[in-house]
């Protein structure tokens, strides 16, 4: 049983799963059909590239990539408020969150 | 233990993420995103990251999703159509991500020196980051107050009806 306290887990796996939640919003950015949705998919790839960084800060015992990660989160948040805004903004003249309809700039 | 709650985490994370996927209500893929990142928090903690996981919950889990969640309600999101994306999400985006992530998961599993990481190793305490946070990293951090000052006037400016154009009330009136 002590082994089991004692384990470690390889750096590896933890940015295996930050590729896997990177892919998994990439996925979302393309197959959801709703704007908040999709924004939504943007976060979870934030998310992944974030998890990158603080392993990667453990693996160099370095403060840097931890506090570019803070920095991400900030851009984040401005960019949610943003983003946000404009969705409402979308909704309010087009009456739909659908992004197959709000195609006013499609070719 | 450390194994223990990076599996249990790691597959709270996986869950979460591919049941934002497979929802079709936008509060229930808001949900399930809330818990990718409470557990996203924890595994910063087993990181040694302990200002990023207090960060990851309070600004991600409370400040955002707390935002989102405002928005789909207010809003009124319904079930979204099922549609499989685009042509061209079909025929380039899928097979460019399979690539990406084979890429990605190669280069990481061929790595040399990938180091591993233990309960014991430490963490990066709060005074530690602050430290280089406010002396060598300090005009960026203000200009992060800036960059967020911007983002609150355009939030505003974009969300407000303009109810100063007398034109545009008359229009909504006529309706």
């Amino acid at each position: 049983m002590s082994s089991y306290f004692a384990q470690e887990v390889p750096l590896s796996w933890y940015l295996l799963l930050s590729a896997a939640l990177f892919s998994l919003g990439v996925v979302g950015f393309l197959i959801k059909r709703n704007l908040i949705t999709v924004f939504m998919s943007i976060e979870l790839m934030l998310n992944g590239v974030n998890l990158s960084f603080v392993t990667f800060a453990q693996q160099w015992h370095a403060v840097k990539g931890q506090i570019f990660v803070f920095f991400v989160m900030m851009v984040a948040a401005a960019e949610a408020a943003v983003g946000l805004a404009i969705i409402i903004a979308v909704f309010r003249a087009r009456a739909t969150l659908a992004v197959d309809r709000i195609d006013l700039m499609k070719l | 233990m450390h194994l223990i709650l990076f599996l249990v985490f790691a597959g709270f994370c996986l869950g979460g993420a591919i049941n934002l996927l497979i929802q079709s209500h936008p509060i229930n893929s808001a949900l399930s995103l809330i818990v990718v990142m409470v557990s996203l928090a924890v595994l910063y903690l087993l990181l040694g990251a302990e200002f990023l996981a207090a960060a990851q919950v309070i600004v991600y889990a409370g400040a955002i999703m707390v935002l989102f969640t405002f928005v789909v309600m207010l809003l009124n999101a319904g079930r979204e159509a099922r549609t499989m994306g685009s042509r061209a999400a079909r025929s380039v985006g899928f097979p460019a991500v399979v690539a990406i992530l084979a890429v990605i998961a190669t280069v990481i599993l061929h790595a040399h020196g990938l180091g591993v990481a233990r309960l014991s190793d430490g963490i990066t305490s709060t005074e530690e980051l602050s430290t280089v946070l406010f002396t060598k990293l300090l005009l960026p951090f203000e200009v992060t107050s800036v960059l967020i000052l911007i983002a609150i006037l355009g939030a505003v400016a974009l969300a407000r009806h303009d109810d100063t154009d007398p034109q545009g009330s008359a229009e909504r009136t006529d309706k």
